[in-house]
């Protein structure tokens, strides 16, 4: 078998992996896609259950907060919920704020917002269920 | 900003080297697109309502960090939502999130390659917008009757 004629200066390697200089390929969309068939259950679920609680007191919140099932499901749509935030808010920024100075200073505090809004939430519903 | 009624304006009229005009064609941008068309104006509206329902996000985060914090702070979150700026807050976010949440099992049935042709489109652009006015309807009819 004969080698290949090779009429680029790409590795193979690289052609293999086709992803060229932009070193990502559709992880940002994949994810995007992966959060939101998630969040079609966790949502339609989180919205309807918190419609039944209008005039709840902390008793009742806190209990129904703190309960295995709610607990859970919520730790998983807040999860989902704020990476699909953080994907969804930086294709934004990418596409509307210019320079890139302030383009990458605005992704970080997005991400780090995001982050900390994840956490706090988190960590709410944790030291009410246990 | 001028607004262009034919996509046939939006081009760019320069000169050539030798000095004849030339018009060339810019690529699509909002002067170009009639905004009120329902195929912009629910694409725009998707990614609107996904900004609101992160600010949105905010608010339940403060939910759950005044739940846990203790009675005092979330009967300051629960007087919050309770008052006439927080139910018409929640009542915009409902409508945000159902919107959010059907256009974007909209953009799923897209990703599955279905659903393109200009007859299909206007259609579950429709169903987009009568399903966030039901389901919103149906969140606040299960909230009153609680309330009751």
């Amino acid at each position: 078998m004969a080698a290949p004629t090779i009429r680029s200066l790409r590795s193979p390697l690289g052609r293999v992996r086709g992803l060229g200089a932009a070193k990502g390929g559709t992880h940002h969309w994949w994810l995007q896609r992966v959060t939101s068939v998630a969040l079609l259950p966790l949502t339609i679920w989180l919205v309807f259950s918190l419609a039944r609680m209008p005039d709840s007191t902390w008793q009742e919140a806190t209990a129904w907060i703190g309960r295995p099932f709610n607990a859970v499901l919520l730790l998983a749509f807040l999860a989902a919920a704020f990476h699909h935030m953080a994907y969804g808010l930086q294709e934004v920024v990418e596409d509307y704020v210019r320079g890139e100075l302030a383009k990458v200073g605005a992704l970080l505090a997005l991400k780090g917002a995001c982050f900390l809004l994840w956490l706090s939430a988190t960590l709410a519903v944790l030291r009410i269920a246990i | 900003m001028s607004k262009i009624t034919d996509a046939r304006e939006a081009v760019m009229v320069g000169r050539r080297s030798d000095g004849t005009l030339v018009r060339r064609p810019l690529s699509p941008h909002l002067q170009a697109y009639d905004m009120m068309q329902m195929t912009s104006a629910l694409s725009i509206t998707h990614r609107i309502t996904g900004t609101l329902w992160s600010i949105g996000m905010i608010f339940l985060v403060w939910w759950l960090v005044a739940a846990a914090a203790g009675e005092a702070s979330f009967n300051g979150a629960q007087w919050f939502f309770g008052s006439f700026f927080g139910v018409i807050g929640l009542m915009g976010l409902t409508a945000v999130a159902w919107y959010h949440t059907l256009a974007g099992v909209r953009h799923l049935y897209w990703d599955s390659g279905r659903g393109f042709d200009l007859p299909t489109t206007y259609l579950t652009g429709r169903a987009v917008l009568i399903g966030t006015a039901a389901l919103t309807a149906l969140t606040w009819l299960i909230m009153l009757i609680t309330w009751i």
